[in-house]
């Protein structure tokens, strides 16, 4: 593989990415798979990066998991987005960074549609006007949280605690990362990197010291899918094609994912579960499991979080592989204590504290 | 006084014209940006369907633009071009003015670049090329992988850049279909223990002796067609390539695994002919060739009276029918100078 050949492709898909006075709406379901994620994401922006980071708590779904799954109809979808766009010129913000990837894909989609067919969003302020009295303007500049983090990779580096590098061996840990589809598969030029090769999770992992693998099933969904999961005759594709994956990279000895999508790592990180109580294979290493991350749980890591701060003893498969190969230190018999509360919640409103 | 005709580009289309011209006593200035003649000719080893050397082609119209009515500037390009009354004044890149009595624009095609198709891969995995490759390496008679070894397997994929909405090309550029079946064929010949699999959208042979060549290359040559696009390529731990393709004859999704790969690259219209339409305000067509008047009655006349056009400027085209269009390019010129009227 020529990697001169993705460099000329990333530096054709580079995108702007606001610098700081960030909107930012979570995700209507990360809370419920890793649930430290969004909280590790506010205090990398606030405590470390010292950017301006607002929530507003009437933000509600953006309905992009019922317009995927084919219950939401579009017209309603965009009449929901363009509250959430309220909300945001109502607090006087205008970069808008949303947490879901399909939320991101969503937005985006929305906003095209807007730009080739203002007819389309005439009437949509219309109907949010009749409906809740609202108006708004549309963000001036829309980012996944992920491109953020991309964006903010190098500072992030220079106050890194731990390295992604094998403290035994001293070469860089070998990551899978796995871009959700909602990502730039619609939209190729909004993605960091473009579709085919993305490179916002790659840029990540480099600058922290791992190492990227390209692996022949990369493009390949996770196995969430939508109908594919949400209809439960349909779970067996969905293992199918996790099982797809897991068997791709196998060969290149992974010592874990990276994801930036909700439903990634909640099914690459699930299905490694029942596919060895199905079949008794692991895709790792000794015996293990793949463990799986997301973007802001490496970023936690990398500062120096503590594991289960982040949230990271709600993973099926053990991350403590990866934990011990970097040499992060942490208590084992606190994975799940619940009488160990994280020092960040103490005395703090998650809410724009 | 001899009329002066600048012809631009020394391809098929600019060899011809300026070997014709001359013989008909019209003094002319071929310009050619590379430093030699003969464009994409040079790079192609044999010619479908026959398969004839490239070189006896080039060899002809060497030969007939060997005329001292003839002055060559190679590593030369246009930067200005304007039409005072009936004369035309060229500016080339070193500074030197012609003037001419009309111009034949022949500045051919570019070869899609295949990077563009991002999910194939090529200038990322090593042993994806383009047909333009293979035919280089048909030349040194060493069709080899990068490590060296023989390729057992090798998928040859057709359309690349060609009716594609994705890139823009909504045309089919028409020598792709053939290209890859004799390039099957030669893979074929060179290495008899090879498996060829073309992949097609709709086998388009419509030259003369194009069919007899498809059935050839199934018949003598085991070389198979699937019917489908492949969707990416990847590459193995072991080096090797997968590619993913729906077999749409038998419905069914196939995903194979390949040494080789060769992407069937379609033709664009040229920089060199991008950078003429823009400073001499010439039109181009919704492919981005240059648009003829007519394109039943008048191809080689463009909307600039005295401006002429040869060859694969203003469409795909073969070598036969471009030598064809420069000859009926030669005709409207002669007519041209006569009385000074397209």
């Amino acid at each position: 593989m020529k990697l001169e050949g993705k460099k000329a492709i990333w530096s054709e898909y580079q995108k702007e990415i606001a610098d700081d006075k960030f909107f930012y709406v979570r995700s209507c379901i990360r809370q419920n798979f890793f649930p430290g994620s969004e909280v590790a994401f506010l205090r990398i922006m606030r405590d470390v990066l010292k950017k301006d980071v607002y929530e507003h708590p009437c933000h509600t779904t953006c309905s992009g998991i019922g317009y995927h799954g084919d219950v939401v109809p579009v017209e309603t979808a965009m009449t929901v987005v363009a509250r959430q766009f309220a909300l945001m010129t109502e607090a006087g913000y205008s970069n808008y960074i949303p947490s879901c990837i399909t939320s991101f894909g969503l937005y985006t989609e929305i906003l095209d549609t807007w730009h080739h067919f203002p007819e389309v969003e005439e009437k949509v302020r219309k109907q949010l006007k009749k409906a809740t009295g609202r108006e708004f303007e549309k963000p001036k500049n829309l980012a996944h949280a992920s491109d953020v983090i991309y964006k903010f990779r190098k500072e992030i580096a220079a106050k890194a605690k731990y390295k992604l590098i094998n403290k035994n061996t001293g070469e860089p840990l070998k990551v899978v990362d796995h871009i959700g589809c909602h990502y730039a598969k619609m939209f190729p030029s909004k993605g960091v990197g473009g579709a085919e090769y993305p490179y916002v999770l790659a840029g990540m992992i480099e600058e922290w010291g791992g190492q990227i693998i390209d692996y022949p099933e990369r493009r390949h969904c996770c196995g969430f899918g939508f109908r594919q999961y949400l209809v439960q005759a349909n779970r067996g594709f969905s293992v199918a094609c996790s099982k797809e994956k897991f068997e791709s990279m196998k060969p290149f000895k992974p010592d874990m994912i990276i994801t930036n999508c909700p439903g990634c790592p909640m099914f690459l990180d699930r299905w490694q579960y029942v596919i060895n109580e199905m079949e008794g294979k692991r895709y790792g290493q000794n015996g293990e499991g793949i463990p799986v991350f997301t973007y802001e749980e490496v970023a936690g890591l990398v500062l120096g979080y503590d594991p289960w701060d982040l949230g990271l003893q709600m993973h099926q498969t053990d991350c403590e592989p990866v934990l011990d190969k970097i040499g992060i230190e942490y208590s084992p018999e606190d994975k799940y204590n619940l009488e160990v509360i994280p020092s960040h919640t103490k005395n703090h409103n998650l809410i724009n504290v | 006084m001899k009329k002066h005709v600048v012809v631009i580009g020394g391809g098929v289309a600019g060899l011809e014209v300026a070997g014709q011209l001359s013989h008909s006593g019209i003094e002319v200035s071929l310009i050619e940006k590379e430093s030699k003649t003969g464009g994409h000719l040079n790079n192609w080893y044999k010619l479908f369907p026959d398969r004839r050397k490239s070189s006896e082609v080039k060899e002809y119209l060497d030969r007939l633009s060997q005329n001292q009515g003839i002055s060559l500037l190679t590593n030369t390009t246009i930067e200005g071009f304007h039409r005072n009354r009936n004369k035309f004044l060229i500016t080339t890149n070193k500074g030197k003015e012609l003037n001419a009595d009309a111009v034949i624009v022949a500045t051919g095609f570019d070869l899609f670049k295949s990077a563009r198709k991002e999910e194939y891969g090529y200038g990322i995995y090593d042993n994806v090329i383009t047909s333009a490759d293979l035919e280089e390496k048909f030349r040194r008679e060493e069709i080899v992988l990068v490590n060296g070894s023989v390729p057992e397997t090798i998928g040859i994929i057709h359309c690349v850049g060609s009716r594609d909405e994705k890139v823009g090309n909504f045309y089919c550029s028409k020598l792709c279909c053939v290209t890859a079946v004799k390039q099957a064929i030669e893979i074929r010949e060179q290495l008899p223990e090879s498996k060829v699999f073309c992949f097609y959208m709709d086998m388009r042979m419509g030259g003369a002796f194009y069919e007899e060549l498809y059935r050839e290359a199934q018949e003598k040559w085991g070389v198979n067609f699937i019917r489908g696009k492949v969707s990416e390529a990847s590459e193995t731990i072991d080096d090797k390539l997968t590619i993913k393709v729906e077999d749409t004859l038998a419905g069914r999704p196939l995903k194979m695994k390949l040494d080789m790969l060769v992407l069937m690259a379609g033709m664009e219209m040229s920089d060199g002919g991008k950078k003429i339409a823009g400073i001499g305000g010439l039109r181009t067509g919704e492919n981005r060739f240059f648009a003829a008047t007519d394109n039943h009655t008048s191809s080689n006349k463009s909307n600039i009276e005295g401006v002429f056009y040869a060859g694969t400027c203003t469409a795909p085209m073969n070598i036969t029918e471009t030598i064809s269009h420069a000859r009926s390019a030669v005709l409207e010129v002669i007519d041209f100078l006569k009385d000074g009227k397209s």
